[in-house]
């Protein structure tokens, strides 16, 4: 009984970080891995998603809707910039990072201005479970079953879709698309916004379980980048087994010794894999099949 | 006719001309304001300045302090340490402020108390901490730990039980303070059952929830700062945590009672110097004029009362030393009798410490969310750095002084 209900605890501890990993990573793994851009105003979609969804569960919509509501507003606002600001910066990596960087600053503080300073929070729906000593919140599963589902909805999406095959396409060689007649514009506007979507759809989820305040997505910041960095430009290959192996880094280690081990552990794994190798897990993984 | 209004109003003229001299001469008081109006602590911190506003405002309509106006000088500090630093030296050296109002974190207190020492400046820290700073440049109207924690402790461990569990936010507020609950446990013959310091900034507490929970304690102390911090109340509550807390730092900062739904702050005590749910005549009446001035203020907090009264005390200290003069403020406050009848009750500076003594009110949160106050302690005076040998009446060593490093444990 002691061993299994430790072996629960254990697989909890670590799918709980596992969820929160690949649900903060994805959106931020869809836009660098498929467009080459580094999002730093990832941080602030989630924040959309999170200030949607609460909005919406306030004004009485039940809160799976409400986390879709949130991901779809996060959804087309990535779309909207996506058109006005980010389409001209597609060879200029390195702008595109100080100009994501300043629309995040520009969406904290807005949102600080227009809203206040906090917001009331809606409270962490359907309760708890005890097994042997330890109490579970059943949300956190929940939460658990949506990383798992993103990915599975994000491989259909890539590998089953007609917008996912001319997403890879216009990605890869992006002339012969268009030679095609593929609208590469259209494709590169809703990849965009399905990154940023998926940033809203981890704002939404999260937003019951947090504090909601304008600086609520430097959160999930750190955690993202670590786990794309970790994955690489694969979502499928990178982004979910780093979160697989951070999580079990991170849940091991904050168990052990508390949560500075485990945010100093998160971190020592990034350096060791970038330092072995340099392409991430996706670049490991794909010369071990070449 | 004509003559005699000419010269009557020549005389007007050269009076008032002479006038203005007199008062460009002494122009207003000026008063740099630092504090957090945006990021990570900006829940806890508008407020303070809110406060300052008000009494700034009250005091010039009222004829300003000794005659000349109070101006204030405000930036944002953005909860950044180096914001604190950049500014402090910019009101110190381009504005020449007369006194500075800064700071919600001790993180940044340290940063910029050099800086104060440096330009001989004069601040107030309106804000409570983990105590021990000994500096004659630096006036505290925040409450510390032998007037949160040296009441809050005993209590909790007679109505709960001994073994306690704490979790801190992992800088110096949070080490130092946690260091203050094991003593006192320790004193009245309880144990640690555990303690976690986390970092700020952290927003996921799955696995501490768990340490907790296989720790068994009887109760847990709450010292967590920041709004991300401020997380584990909800996620506490969804996994059925359901132990009692103790904080010196929540529902009187940064108003989670409010913050979150019902019951996920349940049997949480604070002791706080100061809340708008205090319930006498002094304290109404300061909320009904607050909510006057800034009728969309989600909260007044303990801060932004201490920061208000802070105005006042420093007017006073200014008209009874005739100057903004550093040096003449610091005999007025030798004098040992700069006291104020605040929303919280009588409150007065103690020359020794530079800090102030409090009314502490044990402030108990219901499943509800509502508050009630079992339990009041009158002026509780800050009597530690006294005892420890700061007098800054003496001498001025311009340092910070913890349980495990003070004169007291240096000499024996």
């Amino acid at each position: 009984m002691d061993v299994l209900s430790g072996l629960f605890s254990f697989l909890y501890q670590t799918g709980d970080a596992f969820a929160f990993l690949v649900l903060s990573a994805c959106g931020l793994a869809v836009i660098f891995g498929m467009m080459g851009i580094i999002n730093l105003a990832h941080g602030e979609f989630i924040l959309c998603g999170a200030y949607v969804t609460t909005s919406a569960v306030q004004m009485g919509l039940p809160l799976p809707i409400a986390i879709l509501a949130g991901a779809l507003v996060a959804g087309l606002v990535g779309m909207l910039l996506e058109r006005t600001i980010i389409r001209h910066l597609y060879s200029r990596p390195l702008d595109s990072i100080v100009v994501t960087w300043g629309i995040s600053m520009i969406a904290t503080q807005g949102t600080l201005i227009l809203l206040g300073s906090t917001m009331p929070g809606t409270g962490t729906p359907f309760g708890s479970f005890t097994v042997g000593d330890y109490g579970y919140s059943v949300y956190r599963l929940v939460l658990m079953l949506a990383a798992v589902a993103t990915l599975a909805v994000l491989w259909l999406i890539f590998t089953r879709t007609r917008f996912g095959i001319l997403a890879r396409a216009t990605i890869q060689v992006p002339h012969i698309a268009e030679a095609l007649g593929v609208n590469t514009s259209l494709i590169y506007s809703l990849t965009f916004g399905l990154g940023a979507a998926l940033a809203g759809l981890c704002g939404g989820l999260y937003a019951p379980t947090m504090t909601l305040v304008p600086t609520m997505g430097a959160a999930f910041v750190v955690e993202a980048f670590v786990t794309v960095v970790v994955g690489g430009a694969d979502i499928f290959l990178g982004t979910a087994p780093a979160a697989a192996i951070l999580a079990v880094v991170k849940a091991g280690l904050t168990s052990w010794q508390g949560q500075l081990a485990g945010q100093i552990g998160l971190l020592v794994a990034v350096i060791v894999v970038i330092r072995i190798l340099p392409r991430g897990l996706t670049g490991f993984i794909l010369r071990e099949r070449a | 006719m004509h003559k005699p209004t000419t010269s009557v109003l020549a005389a007007l003229g050269t009076l008032l001309a002479l006038s203005t001299a007199a008062i460009a001469q002494e122009g207003p008081i000026k008063m740099g304001v630092l504090e957090d109006q945006s990021g990570d602590f900006a829940v806890a911190t508008i407020g303070k300045v809110h406060g300052i506003e008000l009494a700034a405002e009250e005091i010039n309509a009222a004829g300003g302090i000794a005659g000349r106006p109070l101006e204030l000088v405000t930036y944002d500090t953005q909860s950044d340490n180096r914001r604190y630093q950049e500014f402090m030296r910019r009101v110190l050296q381009r504005d020449k402020v007369d006194v500075v109002f800064a700071g919600f974190s001790s993180a940044s207190r340290e940063a910029y108390r050099p800086i104060v020492d440096q330009f001989k400046g004069l601040a107030f820290y309106n804000n409570q901490y983990e105590g021990g700073v000994c500096d004659a440049n630096m006036i505290v109207t925040g409450a510390v730990p032998e007037q949160q924690f040296s009441t809050l402790i005993p209590y909790m461990m007679e109505k709960y039980g001994k073994n306690v569990y704490t979790i801190a936010a992992d800088y110096n507020f949070g080490q130092i303070s946690a260091e203050w609950v094991r003593d006192i446990v320790k004193e009245n013959g309880g144990t640690m059952a555990g303690e976690e310091f986390i970092p700020l900034g952290v927003s996921q507490f799955s696995q501490t929830i768990q340490n907790i929970q296989k720790a068994k304690p009887d109760f847990l102390v709450t010292l967590l700062v920041g709004t991300a911090q401020a997380s584990y109340y909800e996620q506490a509550a969804s996994a059925d945590v359901g132990l009692p807390m103790a904080s010196s730092v929540n529902v009187g900062q940064g108003y989670e009672h409010k913050r979150f739904q019902p019951p996920s702050l349940a049997n949480m005590y604070v002791t706080t110097n100061w809340i708008e749910e205090v319930d006498n005549p002094a304290s109404k009446a300061f909320v009904e004029k607050w909510r006057a001035k800034f009728p969309d203020e989600p909260y007044i907090n303990q801060e932004a009362e201490n920061s208000y009264i802070a105005v006042y005390l420093y007017k006073q200290m200014v008209e009874r030393a005739k100057s903004t003069d550093h040096d003449a403020i610091r005999k007025v406050i030798a004098e040992g009798d700069v006291c104020m009848d605040a929303p919280e009750g009588r409150v007065c500076i103690d020359p020794k410490s530079q800090h102030m003594s409090h009314t502490i009110y044990l402030a108990k949160v219901g499943e509800d969310h509502s508050i009630s106050f079992p339990k009041v302690w009158d002026d509780i005076k800050p009597y530690w750095l006294g005892d420890v040998g700061c007098d800054l009446t003496k001498e001025n060593p311009e340092a910070q002084y913890t349980p495990s490093d003070n004169p007291m444990k240096s000499g024996g």
